[in-house]
Order: C-alpha cells, then sequence, then structure tokens
C-alpha cells in the first residue's frame, strides 16, 4: 500500500512530463529509449552527414567512445552499489605515468620488451586497481560518502601522476606498447575489441553471477541485504577496485594512441563523461538499477551528438551545452520511474 | 454548527483528528485536551499516532479533518515555525540543533538580537546565559553545542524552546538518551516549567516516568484516542492493556489467529541459547532459549528490546557482555552472513527498509540468500534457481504475475511470504520472525501464521517477536517477556496468558518491589 502511495507522488511530480510523451515512449525503458536515440542520430547522420556511413568513420567513432565505454563499465558498476567513483580520471593519468616509467627503464630484465611491456601493462593496472581498492576502503570501513572519499583521489591522484613525471609530459615511441592504442586485428582497433569484450563480460557478470546479483542488491536496499547475508562491504571494496582497474586501462590507451603521457591532460573530465553515460544509458543514480550495455550506448550517444554538431560546424561552446541538455533530458526521463 | 463547549478551560483541544497518508488511516478520532500547567503523557504502539497527532499540532502535517484550539482559538498551524511563534515548541527525539556553533547561537538560531543589522553577540550571549540559569544550567554558552553530552544538549533544547515564550512544550521520548541523574535534573526542569504555568506533553515508553512526572494521559490506539485519565487513577498494569487493547480478565478468545494448539515435547536440547545479553541502554542482560520444533514468544513493549536482542543473535549487532549457544556451541557471529550458515534466519520487522530490495524481482529477492548454494564458482544455476522459486511460490501461494514481477508491486502479505521463502528454500534449523504479520491483511496473516505452525511441526526452532498479544498467546509454546532490555518473564504453555504477559510487561520482576502508583 505504501509502495502504492510512493508511485502516486512520483506520477503526480511529474505528470506534466508524462503528457508530453507518446504512450510508446512511456512505457520503454530508459535503455530502450536511449537506444531509439542512438538509431535516430545514425539515421540522421547517414542522410545529412557526409562520409558518416563509411568504415573510417565508425572505426574512429568507436576509438573514439571506447575509453569513455571502458571507465563507464567500471562507473556503472559504482553508481550500481549507491557509491560514485570521481577518481578514475586521475588513476588514468597515474596508470599512464607508471607505465613509460617501465618500458623506457631498460635496467636488467626490463631491457627486453618481452619482459618490459608485459609488465607495462599489467603493472599500471594492478596499481591503478590498488587506489580503487584504497577508495572502497574509506567508503566501507570509513564509512566517508563516496563522493568525498573518490574526491581524495581526484584532486591527489593527479598529485601522485605529476611527482611521478617530475610534471613533465613524457614522450616515446614504443610500438610494442602502442599496440593497445593503435594496433587493428583484421581491421578492428584494439581497444573496440577491449571494450566489447569488457562490455560484454560485465553484462554478463551483472546479470549471471552472485557477485552481480550481489552489486544490485547492496544498491537497492543496502540493510536488507546485509541481513540477507550479502558481504556489503566486500561487494564495495570489489566495485571500487574494478573501477580503478578500467580507469588503468583506459588510461594506457590513452597514451599509447597519444604517444606521450602528460600528467595534466590523461582522463581529465573522464569523471564525469562517465557518468553522463551510465545517467543516459539508464542507470539510476540512487543505486540498484544499472544496465552496462545501456552505458555503452549511453557514450555512443554522447559521442555522436558532439560528432555531429562538430562535423557541421556548431561551435564547441554550443556543442557543449547541447550535450548538457541531452543530459539533463535524459535524467528527466528517468524521474519518471517506471 | 455545533460548537462544542469545552468543559473546563484547556490550552490545547484536539477533537475529532483525522489523518490520511495514500492508502493508510494514520489517525481517525484522535483526541488530546490538555490543561494549562500539566505534564501530559502520552502512550500507544508503534504505529498507534502519537508522532502523526503531534506533528498536526505542530505544523509539520496538515489534518485531514477535526479542529485544534489552542488557548481558545482555532488553529491551524502550517510550518512547525508558525506554531512555534503562537507558543508550541516541539523537542523532536533526536536533538535537532547544530553541533558545531555554540550554546548560544543554538538557542537564538533564526531570531538572533540585532544590532545595525549585525548579530548582537553580547546581548546573545548574556540573554543565553541567563535562561539556561533558569534551569539551573550554567555554563560558557558561547562552546560550540557538540562539547556537552547530551543531557546538557537537551537542556539546551528545552531552553531554545522555553526562550520562544511557549505555552506548550512538546518533549518526544526526551529521556531515551538520558542517564538516570541526567533524567533527574530533567525532571526538575519540567516541574520549573509547570510551575511558571507553560503545559508539558510528554511522549515516553517508559511507564515508570510517567507516573514520576505527568499529571494526565491520553492513551493511543490504532490511529484512536482510547483513553483519557489522570495518571493518579489508572495503574501501569491498565495502562499496558489499554495501549493494547485488552480488557484485564478477558476471556480469551480462541481462534483469533491463524495458529492452532500443538503438542509440543519440550525436552529436547535447545538449539539457540543467548543469555545475559548486553549492548548499551538497550540490552541491559537479556536471555532467551528455543527448542527444535518450538515456537518461543518474545514479548514486551516498544523500547523493551526486543528487536535488539533478535539483532544481537543473528550477528547484524555486536554484543557487549553475555554468551550465544547454537546447537551446544558457543556461536557469536560478525555478521548475518556467519548466522546464515549455520542455519539461522531473520525476518525484520521493517519489511519495506530491511526486508525488499524493491526493484528486483519476486526470483531474485526470494533467492538472496540462498544464492551461494544456488551457484558453481560464483554463476548463478538458472535452472535450480528458477526450480527453488516455483516451489516457493506453489508452496506459500504467493500471488505474483510472474517471477519475474518486481516485488514493490505486491501486497505487503505476498511480500512477507517472498521474505519468508528467502530464509525457507535454505532450510533453516532456526528462524527469527520479527513482527511476522505486521500491515498485513487479515486473510494473508492467518495463513502465515498457520505456515509458521506447520515449519514448527516439521522440526524448525521459531523465535517470533510480536505486538500483538493474541499471536503471542495463542502461537507461542512458550513465553518470554522483556522490559527495559532484560528478561522478566518465562512462561511455559500452560502458564501462558494473557494477563500474565501483559502483568509482566509492565511490572517485570520489580511488580513486588514497587507496586503500581496510584492503585
Amino acid at each position: 500500500m505504501a509502495n502504492l502511495g510512493r508511485a502516486g507522488t512520483a506520477s503526480a511530480s511529474t505528470s506534466a512530463l508524462r503528457l508530453a510523451l507518446p504512450s510508446w515512449l512511456r512505457d520503454a525503458s530508459q535503455t530502450q529509449r536511449a537506444l531509439s536515440a542512438l538509431v535516430v542520430l545514425s539515421l540522421y547522420n547517414a542522410i545529412f552527414t557526409n562520409n558518416f556511413l563509411t568504415l573510417a568513420t565508425l572505426r574512429v567513432n568507436l576509438t573514439q567512445v571506447a575509453t569513455i565505454v571502458i571507465v563507464g563499465v567500471g562507473m556503472t558498476l559504482v553508481i550500481a552499489t549507491g557509491g560514485i567513483d570521481l577518481s578514475v580520471g586521475a588513476l588514468m593519468a597515474i596508470a599512464g605515468m607508471v607505465a613509460p616509467k617501465i618500458f623506457m627503464s631498460e635496467r636488467g630484465p626490463l631491457d627486453s620488451p618481452w619482459v618490459a611491456v608485459p609488465l607495462a601493462i599489467v603493472v599500471p593496472i594492478l596499481v591503478a586497481g590498488a587506489f580503487g581498492v584504497f577508495n572502497g576502503t574509506l567508503v566501507t570501513w570509513f564509512r566517508i560518502q563516496p563522493i568525498i572519499a573518490t574526491l581524495v583521489l581526484f584532486l591527489g591522484g593527479r598529485g601522485i601522476a605529476k611527482a611521478l613525471s617530475d610534471g613533465k609530459l613524457v614522450e616515446f615511441r614504443n610500438p610494442n606498447f602502442d599496440y593497445i592504442g593503435t594496433g587493428r586485428p583484421l581491421g578492428i582497433p584494439v581497444q573496440v575489441i577491449l571494450m566489447a569484450i569488457i562490455v560484454a563480460l560485465a553484462a554478463w557478470v551483472m546479470r549471471g553471477t552472485t557477485f552481480g546479483r550481489y552489486v544490485l542488491a547492496t544498491g537497492g536496499n543496502e540493510p536488507a541485504a546485509r541481513l540477507a547475508g550479502v558481504p556489503v562491504d566486500r561487494v564495495k571494496i570489489a566495485v571500487y577496485a574494478i573501477s580503478g582497474l578500467l580507469a588503468g586501462l583506459a588510461g594506457l590507451i590513452v597514451i599509447s594512441l597519444n604517444t606521450s603521457a602528460d600528467p595534466y591532460r590523461v582522463g581529465e573530465g573522464m569523471e564525469l563523461d562517465a557518468i553522463a553515460a551510465a545517467a543516459v544509458g539508464g542507470t539510476v543514480l540512487t543505486g540498484g538499477r544499472a544496465t552496462v550495455v545501456g552505458t555503452l550506448i549511453g557514450a555512443s550517444i554522447i559521442h555522436q551528438i558532439r560528432y555531429t554538431l562538430i562535423s557541421h560546424g556548431v561551435a564547441d561552446g554550443t556543442t557543449r551545452i547541447v550535450v548538457a541538455a541531452t543530459i539533463i533530458l535524459a535524467v528527466l526521463l528517468q524521474w519518471r520511474g517506471d | 454548527m455545533t460548537e462544542a463547549q469545552p468543559r473546563r478551560d484547556f490550552l490545547l483541544e484536539m477533537e475529532e483528528i483525522r489523518k490520511i497518508f495514500p492508502g493508510v488511516v494514520a489517525l481517525d478520532g484522535a483526541r488530546l485536551c490538555v490543561d494549562r500547567g500539566e505534564v501530559h503523557a502520552i502512550v500507544g504502539q508503534n504505529g498507534a499516532g502519537k508522532s502523526t497527532l503531534i506533528k498536526i499540532l505542530n505544523g509539520a502535517y496538515r489534518r485531514d479533518g477535526g479542529r485544534v484550539v489552542f488557548d481558545g482559538r482555532p488553529v491551524d498551524f502550517h510550518s512547525p515555525q508558525q506554531a512555534q511563534s503562537a507558543g508550541v515548541s516541539t523537542i523532536y527525539q533526536e536533538i535537532n540543533l547544530v553541533p558545531f556553533r555554540s550554546v548560544a547561537e543554538n538557542i537564538f538560531m533564526g531570531r538572533e538580537p540585532r544590532r545595525f543589522g549585525f548579530i548582537d553577540w553580547r546581548r546573545m550571549n548574556r540573554e543565553a546565559t541567563e535562561i539556561l540559569g533558569r534551569f539551573g544550567v550554567h555554563l560558557d554558552v558561547r562552546q560550540p553545542l557538540m562539547n556537552l553530552n547530551v543531557a546538557l544538549q537537551q537542556m539546551v533544547a528545552i531552553a531554545r524552546a522555553v526562550s520562544f515564550e511557549s505555552r506548550l512544550v512538546i518533549m518526544d521520548e526526551p529521556t531515551s538518551s538520558l542517564d538516570e541523574r541526567e533524567v533527574a535534573t530533567l525532571f526538575d526542569v519540567i516541574r520549573g516549567l509547570k510551575a511558571s504555568g507553560v503545559s508539558v506533553i510528554y511522549i515516553s515508553h517508559r511507564l515508570d516516568e510517567l507516573h514520576q512526572i505527568g499529571d494526565r494521559i491520553t492513551i493511543m490506539r490504532d490511529g484512536k484516542t482510547v483513553d483519557e485519565r489522570a495518571l493518579s487513577e489508572i495503574s501501569k498494569l491498565e495502562i499496558v492493556a489499554r495501549m493494547l487493547g485488552k480488557e484485564l480478565g478477558e476471556v480469551r478468545r480462541e481462534g483469533a489467529t491463524g495458529f492452532t494448539k500443538r503438542d509440543v515435547q519440550t525436552t529436547s536440547a535447545p538449539l539457540l541459547e543467548a543469555s545475559g545479553l548486553r549492548r548499551g541502554r538497550a540490552l541491559q542482560g537479556a536471555s532467551v532459549a528455543v527448542r527444535p520444533g518450538e515456537i518461543v514468544g518474545l514479548a514486551g513493549l516498544l523500547g523493551s528490546g526486543r528487536t535488539e536482542v533478535a539483532r544481537v543473535v543473528f550477528g547484524a549487532d555486536s554484543v557487549e557482555d553475555g554468551t550465544v549457544r547454537f546447537e551446544g556451541q558457543p556461536a557469536a557471529f560478525h555478521s548475518p552472513a556467519g548466522a546464515i550458515r549455520t542455519g539461522i534466519g531473520l525476518c525484520s520487522e521493517d519489511r519495506k527498509a530491511e526486508g525488499i530490495i524493491p526493484y528486483m524481482s519476486v526470483r531474485e529477492n526470494l533467492t538472496l540468500a540462498a544464492l551461494p548454494t544456488l551457484a558453481r564458482n560464483g554463476i548463478v544455476d538458472r535452472n535450480r534457481q528458477r526450480e527453488v522459486v516455483d516451489r516457493f511460490i506453489m508452496r506459500l501461494d504467493i500471488k505474483t504475475s510472474s517471477p519475474e514481477q518486481r516485488i514493490r508491486e505486491l501486497s505487503g502479505g505476498n511480500q512477507q511470504k517472498v521474505l519468508l521463502a528467502r530464509w525457507l528454500c535454505l532450510n533453516p534449523k532456526l528462524l527469527i520472525l520479527d513482527e511476522p504479520t505486521r500491515g498485513i491483511d487479515v486473510g494473508a496473516k492467518a495463513e502465515i501464521q498457520g505456515l509458521i505452525d506447520e515449519l514448527a511441526d516439521q522440526g524448525l526452532g521459531v523465535l517470533m517477536i510480536s505486538s500483538e498479544i493474541e499471536e503471542i498467546v495463542e502461537g507461542s509454546d512458550r513465553v518470554t517477556v522483556l522490559r527495559d532490555g532484560r528478561t522478566v518473564a518465562e512462561f511455559d504453555r500452560d502458564q501462558i496468558s494473557q494477563d500474565a504477559i501483559i502483568t509482566a510487561m509492565a511490572h517485570g520482576e520489580d511488580a513486588a518491589v514497587h507496586p503500581p502508583v496510584g492503585t
């Protein structure tokens, strides 16, 4: 009965919005709406934007969206538990600064690329993952609000990245390492393949594993989950760790694409892009309802809006405003509940 | 229009108060009349409507019906601020002051004395010192509030209320966080207020306090005022009976619940033995034991520590002292997960806050606790999961359009069945049920009670907490009564009676030492 009551108030507060929507749009889930929006955008571009329907354009667009999606998947898991991770951009920078230190060192066994390159990939990702565990520890053991807990590394993490590179831009040429940013097995960019694997894996984990159900139960009703035996603290630490690992990987992709590591620029603003992608895709920011595939769609929408406006010569300022408006619209639609 | 003539000159008269929340009638026929300069107690069980009535009085809620007359004039406060400027102040259970600001600032917040548009600090501090002095509290009013202990913070809250020239001060559970000496100080302050002509509404579930400080009492039950009397005319026992809606000596109606009488051999070794549990003020030596196949009723008034016992046994809260043994082995669980592995389940009292995961499906909710047993290497075996869910939907007759329906869309009774199934599918040895039928319609209620019986017949030990005396009397094979966090009485099957339980709830073991005041 109380539920009925709540649904009643929610519908009253957004009745104006309800009326403005055609019924098929009203009854669809946020993810379905996002998918329709993506299809409409793509159709528009197919007709009105030159060279949109070329393999090269598709490749460029997917390459650009891949890092946001990879980080967005981790963000989606964190948000699913009712948290948020503001540190992802800074963790990308840390991973991006650690990698060149390894493959450029040429000391001892690191002289061999067979040792140095795998280490330069694995170690930075693990370092970023360890910082994720740090975030999770602040959130669980010390009961610090996620936004504040991850703000610590949002600010401090970039400081660590600067210290690692003495505040300088590190330029490098390392064809073996650059493969993760520029390699194209079967013509598909490596980071796009990574993105696809990560999205598929995460979507399956969320649906089919105990861990995935625990993540959603924790965000859906933490006290209830705890009483049902869900190891809430461990689940939370795990999602921040995963978010850190994925941010680390994204950081490596960015530096290998740029063949340079800039402690100031790597991952800059990524936290907000990732949150926006999750929100537009249908993940509810209060936790308990999350969709990894939605995040892929959300990131694609935001990216394609940017691409469309820029390719039609719209000024950067206007583009940002339109993107912001899209996010507001998505959140408004989410409000409607379900 | 027929204006009811007041029998006497009340400061406050609330009559026929009605308040409806979506889907729930919170108040219907509530009445509260407070004399000038009296301390008026309000009692009632959880959900009786005390807080709603107070919030209607102080403008936090709007009423849907009834009349409120304050100091001879009909009033309809739109906000607590408006009520406050009319002379009605409320001090809430959780002290709502600002811990980082000074004592003086807290007293004058929102109406700081000003001079040339700036706060007149000197005057504010002087007046604050003076107001506190009236209560015999002497301290540096410039220090931050958080430096003070809870009792002093309470005094500051009262000082703030009084400094509004309040005519009526409402205190909601003011002593819940105070120790005995602090309570004595608070009572001195209340007597001081009374002497200066201020009326006090005093909400408390500590019955001993009521006779010490109160003049008259209003008893509420199910959104109605059921009694209103001078405290000198009513014993603690009668108060409890009225709160529960029972007449003392009333012949027990058989079959008011879905429970049937069962034959239990209570000779087997105990499944659960908890003794001497202590935790803060909530638990001060509580003990309870459950044998296999036995339903043990855990009775007590609000705040007697029933839920706390359940949480401590289940490992949801830590315990400061005392022992828990399960199947003869020492068992101190540090988390619910540990208790669950050992074979214990807990249905919490607040289904919405601590039971359901609202946006998950019936299937997910039902199997949440069982996931580790339904998964291999962390991967959920969908077929086995579906099989379990289908079986329990059938067995408990859960009304749902499909296992994939979101649990929030189900009725309260069906939600409760899903939560029961959450434990039953684990084949537990002990099930702790905290208010298993609260907020559930009559039909589903009898069904659930019947199910509890059936489960006990199959050998499950059940610890059942309930505020409904019928449920305890008819459903239990043994009853343990808690009062102020202590086990004060235990009754075996043939000793269980409504009167015995109510008496124990009201007086506990102190009955012989302290006869009820005023009888």
